[in-house]
């Protein structure tokens, strides 16, 4: 857990015992224009190993443009994105999911036609390997992988405790019902880091803490980096290590939520919080 | 039963085998559009350039044969050769594939993000490109196609239907050729789903064809994935114009079968795949038994020419989506 990669930092110790380790990602001076407007401008930040890293701001902070150059559905204009110590060329989306990093969306992309099994099935997608050409062919061994990696999956439905749903198309599902399918779809490429875009968003309380459980659980069993973007500030201050603050796409804050909530900006701008 | 109630049932089948022949062009229709939302308007020229290619392949003919020689003044024509049809066949799937690479690779990936529109322009564009390309590949004149598949009324059938309706009736005129495409028909169906319900490239394109980005998320790649589709949809036009192209001849109106496949999808919706089958089937059956009954005793007759397209309009006016198309829900 402690393998340090090459521009890392030292770890360090949260308050409930868990050790993060070096640096796994770092997003160098980001900036991303469309067109004339400047959606993020300037942005520093990393994303340790074994961390569970929130971004939040007021809307159109530039929060999801930033998990989407993250996951390459966009591409900064300026600056470099670092992952496990190497400068990554710019990349598309599939690539970038082939390297170990899954997501999730703001406004749910699931498979709608498709059953939650399925729809979780996609998810193994980079870690199978048989080829067209075999699959076509030799249609017993790749019966045998799928196979397998249905075992995975199950024991994935089973850890999101949705197995009542396994055979439902996901568009009948209900909201909160989706959300965590589109959770376990992500676990199913056991990636390295995960990125939810708003994982509560229009959820009642209990959902909520549902899901707080469940995110917590993934990093705490699997060791899953996670970042994540939130507006419910409690859950935000609740579940994650560190906090980075957006605001009309500048970076205002950073640091544990203790830091982040004392920081005069942040209450300025994201709190709105008057103050004589 | 009288005769005549037989006959009935012969046009009856004979309509199911039209409608087989109709649903293996609206199929090659439905592959694309799905994963890609690309109307395909060159999926006819594919067939008829698919069965060109066969065609020339088996009979050893030398492609741009006529460029060649107005270059340099020869007089090629053939190799001298008679390929097996095997052979011609697995070469000319091999050409289709190469096809879809190059389409991708010089159109689809340049028009990523455009409107329906514009990639349904380029695929005009591909048609008539794909159509003076082939002339000029293999030449422009009509060409005999055969694979080997029997022809004619089926003899067997005939004399063992034939008890059925006493003096008068001869037994039912089925053509061999129909229930050979038939059976090719059920199986590629059938393949095509076993493949894309139970492998992973499979769950890949069906991933596509639902969400582009969702797909893109799990480590889709979308040009891969649609180069396999026009492969896929490259080889259903194949099959399309070895059937096609075995009943009437290899030539240009083979391409004119896609409109005949357009009543089928408005019928069965362009997304689904059992719909592109059961569309073809009651169009097949719905404009010979139109004419059997109504078209020939009271409307004078060729009724089957434009009895599909006001199926299709009837269809469009009170079930735009078809029969099993997905539910247009418009949210506000």
């Amino acid at each position: 857990m402690n393998e340090m990669t090459d521009n890392s930092t030292v770890g360090y110790m949260t308050d409930d015992g868990r050790q993060i380790g070096g640096t796994m990602m770092e997003m160098k001076n980001i900036t991303l224009r469309f067109g004339g407007v400047v959606a993020i401008e300037d942005i520093s930040f990393d994303i340790r190993e074994g961390e569970i890293r929130a971004i939040i701001g007021p809307n159109g902070a530039g929060k999801s443009s930033m998990l989407n150059v993250i996951s390459g559905f966009y591409h900064p204009q300026e600056g470099e994105v670092w992952f496990h110590g190497e400068k990554r060329p710019t990349m598309r989306p599939y690539k970038v999911a082939q390297q170990g990093i899954a997501r999730t969306f703001q406004n749910i992309a699931l498979f709608k036609g498709m059953s939650t099994l399925d729809n979780i099935m996609t998810g193994r997608m980079t870690q199978m390997k048989s080829s067209l050409l075999s699959q076509a062919i030799w249609f017993g061994k790749a019966a045998k992988e799928e196979a397998e990696h249905r075992q995975k999956v199950e024991e994935i439905i089973d850890f999101l405790e949705i197995q009542a749903i396994r055979k439902t198309p996901v568009g009948r599902l209900p909201y909160g019902m989706q959300k965590r399918v589109e959770l376990g779809r992500a676990l199913a490429a056991e990636p390295k880091l995960l990125l939810l875009d708003e994982p509560m968003a229009g959820m009642n309380v209990e959902e909520k803490e549902d899901m707080s459980r469940f995110i917590l659980d993934v990093n705490d069993e699997f060791g899953t980096t996670i970042a994540l973007i939130e507006h419910d500030m409690g859950v935000v201050m609740d579940i994650s290590d560190r906090v980075v603050v957006m605001d009309y796409g500048k970076k205002i804050g950073d640091g544990t939520p203790a830091e982040v909530l004392a920081n005069q900006d942040v209450i300025d701008a994201y709190l709105g919080v008057s103050h004589d | 039963m009288s005769a005549g109630f037989y006959y009935g049932v012969e046009v009856f089948l004979n309509g199911l085998m039209a409608g087989v022949m109709y649903s293996l062009v609206a199929l090659g229709f439905v592959l694309i559009f799905k994963a890609s939302g690309v109307f395909n308007y060159a999926q006819g020229v594919m067939a008829l350039f698919a069965a060109m290619t066969l065609v020339g392949l088996q009979n050893g003919q030398v492609p741009f044969a006529h460029l060649i020689n107005a270059i340099f003044g020869t007089h090629v024509k053939e190799f001298g050769w008679h390929m097996p049809t095997f052979l011609a066949i697995l070469l000319s799937v091999g050409v289709m594939i190469l096809f879809a690479f190059l389409v991708e690779r010089y159109v689809l990936k340049h028009l990523v993000n455009q409107e329906p529109i514009i990639l349904f322009m380029a695929t005009i564009g591909l048609a008539y490109f794909m159509e003076g390309f082939g002339d000029l590949m293999w030449g422009s004149e009509i060409k005999k196609l055969d694979v080997g598949i029997p022809q004619g009324g089926n003899v067997w059938i005939e004399e063992n239907t034939a008890f059925l309706g006493g003096e008068e009736f001869y037994g039912f005129y089925i053509d061999s050729l129909d229930i050979v495409a038939a059976i090719v028909a059920i199986l590629l169906v059938a393949s095509l789903v076993l493949f894309s319900q139970y492998t992973k490239t499979g769950r890949a394109l069906r991933a596509v064809a639902d969400d582009h980005q969702a797909a893109l998320s799990v480590g889709i790649s979308l040009r891969t994935i649609w180069v396999i589709v026009w492969s896929i949809a490259g080889f259903v036009a194949l099959v399309a114009g070895i059937m096609w192209g075995s009943k009437s001849g290899v030539q240009f109106s083979l391409s004119l079968i896609a409109l005949k496949a357009l009543p089928v999808l408005m019928l069965g919706g362009f997304t689904s795949i059992p719909g592109a089958i059961i569309g073809g089937l009651i169009i097949g059956v719905g404009e010979k038994m139109f004419e059997f009954l109504i078209g020939a005793p009271f409307l004078g007759g060729a009724t089957e020419n434009w009895f599909a397209y006001v199926l299709a309009l009837l269809f469009l006016v009170f079930r735009p989506q078809g029969l099993f198309g997905e539910k247009i829900i418009e949210r506000v």
